[in-house]
């Protein structure tokens, strides 16, 4: 077993990462090892970049241990960039965190810094802001040059790395004042594009886990609020400001999410989604009432909310609509209100309408699709005269019957369907359907061989026989598929 | 029973005036497009009102929820949204609605919206919020054996389609005998249709009984006939004597 980290008072006594378990115990009896978690340090990383949502909305994971924010623009709201990574300092050291910090212009240049250039700050300390003028600073300042940072710092691969130092370029300096075309014929084209953006020459922007929204509107609290009524206050205010913003605009929302960052690091996270764009604040406000309700867990306060946000991740263009003289709304447009409260409590899934597909296989013919989603409406049109060739109810899956049938690739007589006997009077059929061959890798398939029929009572039913007989196979299943009306 | 006391007669139109039928002229009445089953109804039935229809037995549960859907979709004017509200359950035992089925049936599917509910209290909560919603044409609510649904429940109900002008079918297992608030109730069985040549089935036939009727209508027993061309219902046509039609029209007679 090998030591896969250490924390810094180890590193001071003289273990390191790569050691085997059984030296490190020789040399520090008292060491305490726990079993690496890969998984477990990945969670982590995940819930403190959730967290630090509150910084900034562009936030990228640079595993196995790193975080990189883009604060462009967002420095402001904590006085200047110092006060930023305060901030941000103060509450992941309380969270018992040892942290670098760098800021660069670019996100390579930072990430270089803070790996291979800063100092570790240590767990629990906390920086008072007025010693942020002081020369140690609580992180890297931008203005610090990379030119004495190890090559290591490009991040190449390992043998990449020992070529230059065999080279004798053991700092970035060394590579910085020389030609590149060379540099790029010796060592591979990565090297050069690593160490332009390393050095700030060339800018590369982050891809952010979640798209920063539209817009957003936040509350933040001087104390955690923990009443839930207090929350939903502040929601609305939001909420109302959002729409004023969107009314300004002349645009509309279809989805709002509303983040809750507690005190502790968790985030709670609530959207919903409307069929239609709207900047209603009471209709927005309602679906959020609705969400809290259907909640599994209620929300749990815990040590209180200090910070509650709104998202809208897009902002579409909505006109402005005029209300009749007697404030009736348009049926369609409350039809699609009842649908979205629907959504919201039940789930989307469960508010669906009808859409056309094309198949000829019955089940793929006719299929629902979530009531938000465009859809190609299935077209309505019965042939004239003739009684329904579909049924109206479809099971799904088939239900298997047992069947009686004059010749084994006949119509059927008579069939046993929920331990009751059904004796057939009338029938239509086949109407043969072939599996869709062309989809499948083997070319194969049951075809099915589907009847209309009506028994003595004068139920109608579809039933089909699975597997031409004989050929396709000796002895086929039959089915129950659906019930006419 | 004929109101011999004149005290009684008053009592009885006093109780009516409080009962939902009271103002079912409000929202007008929903016609068959049958002059023979109107004309026992007194026109047809109250829009903006509640109708319970149950199958004759568990077989006929298909051809009872073409009863409701047919009445649906005449309930409004052709574009007005219907919504067929079930439950997880019901829909594993008597199957999904299928598209192309209702197509075939002329009854829209572009018009229909489909909730499905996780329980029976969920769908209940999303019945009553449905009614409320005056923007929809009908609501078809599967409730099957939903102990929940009962005379408070469906007087809700009611109160709540008579408010909004929504008419609300309300589909029961066959051997619901709870009572309701409901206007009216049908049995609905399945009918022996009128075979095509080739001894094809034919066009949806169903039997109808009239079981309980708020505005005074007499229980009656009806065979009709779907004519999805039309969206109405018609008599059979009898090409040949069919004995089971032949009976029932017997007893109408």
């Amino acid at each position: 077993m090998r030591v896969m980290a250490v924390d810094e008072v180890a590193l001071s006594l003289g273990l390191a990462p790569g050691m085997m378990l059984a030296d490190a115990r020789a040399r520090v009896p008292e060491v305490q090892a726990v079993p690496h978690d890969p998984e477990a340090d990945a969670h982590l990383l995940e819930a403190i970049a959730e967290d630090c949502d509150r910084y900034t909305p562009s936030v990228a994971l640079d595993p196995p241990d790193g975080l990189i924010l883009d604060i462009t623009g967002c420095a402001h709201l904590w006085g200047d960039e110092a006060g930023l990574v305060s901030a941000l300092v103060a509450r992941l050291a309380d969270g018992g965190m040892t942290l670098r910090v760098a800021l660069a212009e670019t996100p390579d240049k930072a990430r270089a810094l803070a790996r291979h250039g800063g100092e570790l700050l240590r767990a629990g300390r906390r920086i008072a802001p007025d010693r942020l003028n002081e020369a140690r600073l609580p992180y890297v300042p931008a203005s610090v040059s990379v030119d004495h940072l190890p090559v290591a710092a490009l991040g190449l691969a390992e043998e990449r790395t020992t070529a230059l130092k065999r080279a004798g370029l053991t700092l970035l300096g060394d590579l910085a004042s020389r030609p590149r075309v060379p540099l790029a014929a010796r060592f591979g084209p990565e090297a050069v594009t690593r160490l332009a953006r390393v050095l700030g020459e060339e800018d590369v922007r982050i891809t952010p886990r979640r798209t920063p929204p539209a817009l957003s509107f936040a509350r933040r609290f001087a104390e955690p609020v923990a009443r839930t009524d207090f929350v939903l206050t502040t929601l609305a205010d939001l909420v109302r400001e959002g729409a004023a913003e969107l009314a300004r605009r002349g645009a509309g929302g279809r989805d709002f999410a509303s983040r809750l960052f507690r005190s502790d690091g968790t985030v709670h996270a609530l959207s919903i989604g409307t069929g239609q764009a709207t900047r209603d604040a009471d209709l927005v406000m309602r679906l959020f009432q609705e969400r809290i309700e259907t909640l599994a867990d209620p929300l749990d306060p815990g040590f209180g909310y200090d910070l509650i946000r709104l998202d809208i991740p897009v902002a579409e263009p909505l006109a402005v609509t005029q209300t009749d003289l007697d404030r009736n709304t348009a049926p369609a447009r409350e039809v699609a209100l009842l649908a979205d409260r629907l959504g919201v409590r039940l789930g989307q899934g469960r508010v669906r309408r009808f859409a056309a597909g094309d198949s000829h296989i019955p089940e793929c013919a006719g299929f629902t699709v979530p009531a938000h989603a465009p859809v190609l409406p299935l077209a309505s049109h019965p042939t004239p005269g003739e009684p329904p060739m579909r049924p109206l109810r479809l099971f799904d899956p088939p239900q298997i019957v047992d069947v009686i049938a004059e010749v084994p690739d006949g119509p059927p007589r008579r069939f046993r369907w929920r331990r009751q006997t059904h004796d057939i009077t009338a029938f239509e059929g086949p109407e043969r359907i072939a599996a869709e061959w062309w989809k499948r890798k083997d070319g194969g398939g049951l075809t099915r061989d589907y009847y209309r029929v009506e028994d003595s009572q004068g139920r109608r039913f579809w039933l089909f026989r699975h597997g031409l007989y004989g050929s396709e196979k000796p002895n086929p299943d039959w089915y129950l598929h659906g019930l006419f009306g | 029973m004929t109101d011999s006391h004149p005290s009684l007669a008053r009592l009885k139109r006093r109780i009516d005036a409080l009962g939902p039928a009271a103002s079912s002229g409000r929202w007008g009445l929903l016609s068959f497009g049958l002059e023979a089953l109107d004309a026992r109804l007194g026109g047809g039935l109250a829009k903006g009102a509640v109708h319970e229809v149950l199958p004759a037995s568990g077989l006929d549960a298909a051809s009872a929820a073409a009863f409701a859907l047919m009445l649906a979709a005449r309930a409004g004017d052709v574009s007005g949204t219907i919504l067929w509200v079930s439950t997880d359950a019901e829909l594993r035992r008597h199957g999904a609605p299928y598209g192309p089925g209702l197509a075939e049936l002329g009854l829209a599917p572009d018009r229909m919206m489909l909730v499905t509910a996780p329980d029976e209290l969920a769908g209940l909560k999303v019945a009553s919020d449905s009614l409320a919603c005056a923007g929809l044409c009908a609501a078809v609510i599967e409730a099957g054996a939903a102990k929940r649904l009962d005379l408070t429940a469906s007087r809700r109900l009611a109160l709540a389609a008579e408010k909004s002008g929504v008419t609300a079918l309300i589909l029961r297992g066959s051997d619901t005998m709870i009572a309701s608030a409901a206007a009216s109730r049908w049995q609905v069985a399945a009918a022996p249709s009128v075979p095509l040549p080739g001894q094809a089935p034919g066009r949806t036939g169903l039997s109808l009984s009239l079981v309980r009727h708020r505005g005074g209508a007499r229980p009656f027993d009806m065979c009709v006939e779907w004519d999805h061309d039309r969206t109405a219902f018609s008599e059979p046509a009898l090409l040949r004597p069919v004995p089971a039609v032949a009976e029932c029209r017997s007893m109408v007679a």
